[in-house]
Order: C-alpha cells, then structure tokens, then sequence
C-alpha cells in the first residue's frame, strides 16, 4: 500500500454517500437527531413471543416500508427482511452520491462489497418440520418424514431468500451494479470488514464505485437463543432503554438491535470525473485475527491493538504524537463498544495499547448504547456515525453511563454529546472468533 | 495500476472431498474416472429427489486425529463444514511445508503469524436436526409444532451453551486461524459457490498491498443436510436420482440434456504466498496465481438462480482476470469452469468462454469435476483451484465422465480417458447462486 502522502486521485477513496436503516430511524437527519438526543431504540420484542425468554427485549426496526425508496418494488417482491433493509439503505446512499443524476462511468466497474448477515429463519415451519419428524422411538428425526413436511410447509422463494448473498443479488438488481461482489460474513465485525476490503479494492484499480456496508437481524427464536446461551445478552429486567450500558461498571451483555448502513466509495478521481463533492476520505484499513479461542477475546488486547495499528499505519497517523494544536492525531473513536464485560475492558486496554498516555485524549463512544448492536450491520452504521461527527462536529454519546468501572477509564463521551472539532475517527469492529476490524476515516481535504 | 504487481503462488493445496483427506486421493480418484458419488448414508434420503452425494464417509475423516491433541475437545463445537476446512487446513499446511502452532507446538513457525492471513469461503450452515429437535421435545403445542414459551422457559437449556458458535460461518477461519495460529488479515466470503474463489481473489489482494506474506485461502462445505437439500430442491437446481438408481449418470455438465446437479461434501485450502516469500523458503511452486476478477451477473430472478443472460458479466470477470495476469487468451491451455449440469449455468458459462475464446473454445478442453466430487458448494471452486494447480504440476488433465454432445454447446467436455497435456495456464471460472462471479488464472511457474 502507499504510504497516504504518495496516493494519487485514483488511490484515494472517498465516502460519496450514505443511508442507513435504525432501530431509531430510517434516514440520515432523524437517525442523527436521536443520537443526538441520547435516544433509546429498545423495547419489548414484537417479532415474536419472547415473554418467557431471558432477554424478552431488543431494539427492532419500526414502521420501515423499502417500497418507496425503490425504483422497481415488484423485482423485489420475494425480499427478506436483511435485504428490504439493504436496499433501503443502499437507496438512499445511492440518491446522495448522486448516482442517479451524474451516473457511473461504467456499471462494470460498480461493484459492491457488504458484510449482510443471513436472513431469518422461518421459524414456525421449520420448527414444526423438526419436531413432528421426530421419531421417539428411535430418538432420532426421519428423514424422509422431515422430507415429505419440509417440501410441504416451507416456502421456496423465502429459503433462497436466507442465503447470505440475497441483498448483493438485490442490491445489483435495482443498481444494475456489475463489478467484482463481496459477501462477507465475520460475524459483528462483518460491514467494517466490508467497507475496508471494498477501499482496498478501489485502490487497486479493480473497480471506480463500491456500493459497501451491511445489513442483518437476529432478532428471531433462534438468534435470541444462541445469545442467550452464551449468556452475551443483557438479561436485565428492568427499563429496556436502559439495558445496553457500554463501559459502565454494571453492564451485563449487549443488546440485540437490527438494520442496515450503506455507503458509496469511490476513488477521488471518479467523483471528480462525475462532478460529486466527496463527504469525507477513507484513509486507513486493518484488519487481524485474535487467534486465542472461539469464545474469548484475546486478553492483552493484541489483535484488537493490531488492527487499530495497522488503520493508522495505513494512515499516515502517528497515535503516540500530538498535533499543532497540542491535542491527539485521533479525535474520536466509534467503539466496539458492545456492553459485554469482556468486550469493553479489552477494547479500552487496546485503545490504551496503540495510544499510550495519550488514550485519555481520545473520546470514544458506543452509540450501541442507543441503537443496540446491529450484529453484521453494526460498523457500517457506525462507520456512518463518525463521518456525521465530522460534517456536525459533534460527538455522539454513550448512554447509561453512571457508575465508572477501574478497568474502564477512558473518555466515553458519557450520557451527552459533546461539541469537539472532528477530523479524523477511528470505527472498531470485533466479531466472535476473534475478527479485529479498524477503518480510518477523515474530513475530506482538496 | 501501473506498478509492478507482488507476483503470489500456491506453494500447498489441501484439498478434502469424496475421495478422502488431500491430493494424492482425489488427484487418483480424478485420474482413474472413479467417482465418489454415493448414496447419502447421513439419514434417510428416500424423501428427497436426489438420494445421493458425493459425501465424505468416516472412516475418510476423524476430525479428532486431524488437529493438535489439545484441540480434540474442540472438535465438539465443529458443524461438518467446519470439520472439512479444517483437514483441508491441515493438509495444505502439510503440502506446503509449513511449521506452525497446528504441525510443532512451541516449536518456530516457518512464517511469522502476523504475517500469515486467512480466507475461507462458507456457506450457510443448518444446525442439526436432531439437536434441536430433541432439545425442543417438551416445548410442543397443541398441534406438535413449537411453543416458544415453554422454550423460553425451560426448553432452551438442552442446548449447550456454545450451541450457535457450531454454525457461524466464520468459524471455518476461526478454528483455522486458531489451530495455525494465523494472526494477520482474515475473513470469510459467503457468496453461493464462489465464495471459494473469491476468497483466493481476497488473498491475492491482501499479499498484493502487503498485509500478508502468506494466507490460507479457499473453502468448504456441506450441503448435504435437509436443509442443505430443500433449498437446492426449492432452486431447481438438483438432477433426480431416486433410491437405487445411478448418481453418477445423472450429472452431465455440458450435456445438452443434463437435468440438474449432484450434491458433494468438500473443499480445499490453498497456501497463497508471496513469490519472494516462496523464493526465500526454497519450496516447491506448484503454480502462480496470475490473476483474478470477480463480477456480478444479471439475474433473471433477481435473486440468482436463473442466469441465462449471464454470459457478458461471466465473461468480464474472465477478461479482467487476463487482463490483471497481463495474459492473452490464447495463453490459456485448460478451463474449470462451474460446470455443474444445470443447464441454464452451464449454458451461460458455454456463451461466456465463446465470447473470451471464440473459434479456439472447441480445442480447450474443460475439466468437469462434478461427476466425480459433486458440486460442494463453497468449496467447489476452492477444490476447483487446487485441482487446477495440480494439473499444472503434473502437466495431465484428469478424466471425465457422463457427458456426451456437448459441442452443442460449443465447448470439449464429452467423456474421455485422463491424458497427459502441455498445460501452461488454467483458468478457473465460478458463478454461484446468486449470481457471483469470478475468474482465477493460474500459471505454470517460471
């Protein structure tokens, strides 16, 4: 990779739109508002009947209709619900970068790159599929009984519709985008992921566009119970708004939120081609595997320290060095930031460990403490949130922050924002099983 | 675009099929004309259109003797996809003549870790039936289908508390990553059947920009499952072989009057390393990954399983390829494509090399695998490259099977014997369900 300094217009990636799909709302301003309001997007699950679950609560999508932003509803009649939130992300990113009315150079080199999780299990049928195969006297499922009930109750059209490479199929089939397309799929790390392999290919000279970001739900039967067996949910039973508390002493798992964030990236030199005034410059790229174990973090921090190392590097930023100004290289991180023990400890050790004394400079906030943790979709909404920091100088808060934690003790932006001069942010993703995911990005500079 | 490319080659292949752990099986089994397509033994098949598979046996794979001793109780955790990249793991390693935490405990690895990637396709994997069903027993309701409330409960509690982490498809890397002890860029592609191949590309770009020296790269998995089955019958996608009726005849890639396709377990990790690396370790090359690209096809479905007017967009993805290898087509001596006796793929794929090749397609012969290792999703065009490095090394194509009257189609795909050839570059081509895309060429070393 270049060094930053030596990239030309072509090397150089840009953000030229955005769109997203929240548990608080589904464009830009009121997403934006909320967060700026220190809103909540949890509640009681509506998708199904978790009463008797031990986490009965999470942060859906509400009132979210994709038809309007769509030029052809009808392709798109079989969607699921990951690719209704796709493409109502990627509509509205697309209409912002300007796609429609100053057009690609050539489709073919429009490509996308998401990190969409699967789509949601049917679970009714399936469920009664398993259940009423079963053969007690065997203790095991019959087959050709799971057959015969499998072929009868499930739907064709919505079990293609769980693949995970359903949104990219729609996502091209209303862009009509025919370049290189990614599916990846590093659990919640995936759309940060995303996004940093869709700069790279970019700088690579393999594509002009990359529509890049993610989308997923796992609030359904299923989803809750994997989580809620491996006890990383918040159980709490008290106000749901104020279950997810990144960073505070009495955090107790994260919650469960859903949707979609969408960007457009193309080089500099495509967007100036195209007449389009870039919303800001993605710099930097890192990306490390934990290697430990499938359930715990690394407990130094090393992976997570690797990727933010390697996003700087890439860069051009010194982390341990100050500018004119006397204040850190960094001016904001989107955390990780999940509300797990484990995951907000660590993640302030590696912050600690790229930094050094300067960590405490740096304020870094989890806007999962508003939207929940959007699983697959998380870093590219948060990837969002950092370049509306840069456009509104101004720093989301992390909520429910009131009882500090020793192993906690960075600037979290706690319960308010905060008006800052914001140029360049830092998003972290890490996913189960060890993905460490950095990107870099800064206000967008001539 | 201009600078000279890091030149990268496959210094290992691990592949895992029908035919056992490895090259040297598949690499007799392709040779001789055996298949390993046999009826599904797993559960009774009798209900579904296809009863057979190229499945993996068990006496063919003891996962607990293909990783470390102190890894055996993970094992617990692996779904039959994970089970198959990580032997395919342990034989590349093997092949290429790796140290690492996985071969000598405490003993130097060959390549520093941070310096090692990883990048494995998956796809979506179906939690076992008889787990869930037998965990859910006492949660029925009145008509034998699922009552949440019980499971919310009580019911959940029969799972084990890992019970999600056995089918998340970045847990095929995951444990890679873990047992090789690979710390530097890693990710998983779930795109239909190319998510092997993609995930090579992803490989070749990681070293290209210098994050990586080596990677594990490709993919594994099962569809063999009820579910796996159901969505590949919802899809039309499966030839009908009833109960004792011949699976090997019923898959005929390029035939005219191929009905469908057959089922395989499997896939392959390729060691992916930088020449210079190789060069500096003195090992043996068995091929140069000279180029890629990726595309993504129109879909007459929207969501990829129709692809009749893909041949352009299969097309682009193999001119680019030759283009990023600085390769004319004429340089390409054998292809692999997708090759799956789907008809509408085959024909696509048919059109698409026509329009690469024109006049010259007829004298290129094609290798089918799927007559003898089905089509193992994710994996196959992971398996797809190991066999095209393979016959590269050994300069001999292997055999094929069942298809007569494909130059109706235009192309060399009829039956015929193994047979030595001047091989100096295969191209390997791949379109999935869903309509991805992607080109592989893969060059006799200098």
């Amino acid at each position: 990779m270049s060094a930053r300094s030596d990239r030309s217009p072509s090397e150089r990636v840009v953000v030229s739109g955005m769109g997203w799909v929240t548990p608080l709302g589904h464009d830009l301003e009121t997403v934006w508002s909320a967060l700026m309001r220190g809103a909540s997007g949890m509640a009681p699950i509506t998708r199904f009947d978790a009463r008797t679950f031990p986490t009965s609560f999470a942060a859906e999508v509400k009132n979210f209709d994709v038809n309007p932003l769509l030029k052809n509803p009808a392709l798109h009649a079989s969607a699921g619900i990951n690719s209704q939130f796709a493409l109502g992300a990627a509509a509205q990113a697309w209409r912002q970068a300007g796609l429609d009315v100053k057009p690609a150079r050539n489709m073919r080199r429009v490509g996308m790159y998401l990190g969409a999780g699967e789509g949601v299990i049917d679970t009714p049928n399936y469920l009664a599929a398993n259940l009423k195969a079963w053969d007690a006297q065997t203790g095991k499922t019959d087959g050709a009984k799971w057959a015969e009930i499998g072929l009868r109750i499930l739907n064709a059209a919505g079990e293609i519709e769980q693949e995970p490479n359903m949104p990219l199929a729609h996502i091209a089939r209303e862009f009509g985008a025919r370049g290189p397309a990614y599916n990846c799929l590093t659990a919640c790390a995936a759309s940060t992921q995303a996004i940093g392999e869709a700069a790279s290919i970019l700088r690579l000279g393999e594509a002009d566009v990359m529509i890049a970001g993610g989308a997923h739900t796992m609030i359904h039967v299923l989803g809750v119970t994997g989580f809620n067996r491996l006890t990383a949910l918040s159980t709490s039973k008290d106000d749901p708004s104020k279950a997810s508390r990144p960073f505070d002493l009495t955090r107790g798992g994260f919650v469960m939120g859903e949707g979609a964030g969408m960007v457009i990236l193309e080089t500099l030199e495509h967007a100036r081609a195209r007449g389009v005034k870039p919303l800001a410059e993605l710099i930097g790229f890192g990306s490390s595997a934990d290697s430990y174990r499938i359930t715990d973090i690394e407990p130094t921090g090393r992976g997570a320290a690797a990727a933010m190392l390697q996003a700087l590097s890439q860069a051009g930023i010194d982390p341990r060095a100050r500018g004119a100004d006397g204040r850190p290289l960094v001016d904001y991180i989107s955390a990780h930031g999940t509300g797990t023990k484990e995951n907000d400890s660590i993640e302030t050790l590696a912050v600690k460990r790229v930094f050094g004394d300067l960590a405490r400079d740096v304020p870094m906030s989890s806007v999962k403490s508003m939207l929940g943790h959007l699983i697959a979709a998380a870093g590219a909404v948060e990837f969002i949130t950092c370049v509306m920091a840069i456009h509104r100088g101004m720093l989301p808060p992390t909520i429910n922050y009131s009882n500090p934690d020793p192993e906690c003790d960075l600037d979290y932006v706690a319960n308010t924002p905060r008006a800052a001069r914001v140029r360049t942010c830092l998003s972290n993703s890490f996913g189960f099983g060890g993905q460490n995911d950095t990107v870099c990005v800064t206000a967008f500079d001539e | 675009m201009s600078k000279p490319m890091r030149r990268i080659v496959i210094t290992g292949v691990g592949p895992m099929s029908g035919f056992g752990i490895g090259m040297d099986p598949l690499w007799a089994g392709l040779c001789s004309g055996a298949s390993a397509i046999r009826p599904i033994t797993a559960f009774d098949p009798s209900g579904f259109m296809t009863t057979v598979a190229a499945t993996i046996l068990p006496e063919q794979l003891d996962i607990r003797s293909v990783v470390p001793k102190n890894y055996r109780k993970a094992t617990k955790v692996m779904a039959r996809d994970i089970e198959i990249a990580v032997a395919a793991a342990a034989a590349a390693v093997t092949s290429a003549g790796l140290t690492t935490r996985g071969t000598a405990e405490g003993v130097a690895p060959t390549i520093a870790p941070e310096r090692v990637g990883c990048h494995i396709g998956a796809g979506l994997i179906p939690a076992d039936s008889d787990e869930l069903a037998s965990a859910m027993l006492n949660c029925r309701d009145a008509d034998g289908g699922f009552d949440p409330g019980e499971w919310g409960r009580t019911g959940m509690n029969n799972l084990t508390p890992l019970w999600l982490l056995k089918y998340l498809p970045n847990m095929l890397a995951c444990h890679v990553t873990i047992i090789h002890d690979c710390q530097g860029p890693s990710n998983t592609l779930t795109c239909g059947e190319s998510s092997g191949a993609l995930s090579i590309g992803e490989s070749m770009r990681v070293i290209r920009r210098g994050d990586a020296d080596a990677c594990l790269s490709g993919g594994g998995e099962s569809k063999v499952s009820y579910m796996g089955l159901i969505r590949q019958t919802f899809a039309n996608r499966l030839a009908a072989v009833a109960v004792g009726a011949d699976g090997i005849a019923a898959v005929r890639p390029f035939d005219p009057r191929a009905t469908g396709t057959v089922l395989g377990e499997g896939g392959a990790i390729l060691i992916t390393e930088g020449f210079d690396s190789a060069q500096s370790r003195g090992v043996k090359v068995f091929a140069e990954l000279a180029g890629f690209a990726a595309s993504q096809c129109s879909c007459i479905d929207t969501v990829g399983v129709d692809l009749s007017d893909a041949a352009p967009d299969i097309a682009a993805a193999i001119e680019n390829a030759l283009e990023n290898a600085k390769m004319n087509a004429s340089e390409i001596d054998a292809i692999i494509p997708f090759g799956s006796g789907i008809l509408n793929v085959d024909a696509a794929e048919a059109k698409a090399l026509r329009l690469v090749f024109g006049d010259r397609l007829p004298k290129i012969p094609l290798i089918t695998l799927a007559p003898q290792i089905g089509i193992c999703g994710a994996g196959s065009s992971a398996l797809a490259a190991a066999v095209a490095a393979q016959c590269i090394h050994e300069q001999k194509l292997p055999a094929r099977l069942t298809t007569s009257g494909s130059a109706a189609l235009g192309v060399d795909a009829d039956a015929r014997p193994s047979c030595s050839a001047n091989i100096r570059s295969v191209l390997v081509t791949s379109t999935g369900m869903g309509g991805q895309s992607a080109a592989i060429i893969l060059r006799r070393p200098a």
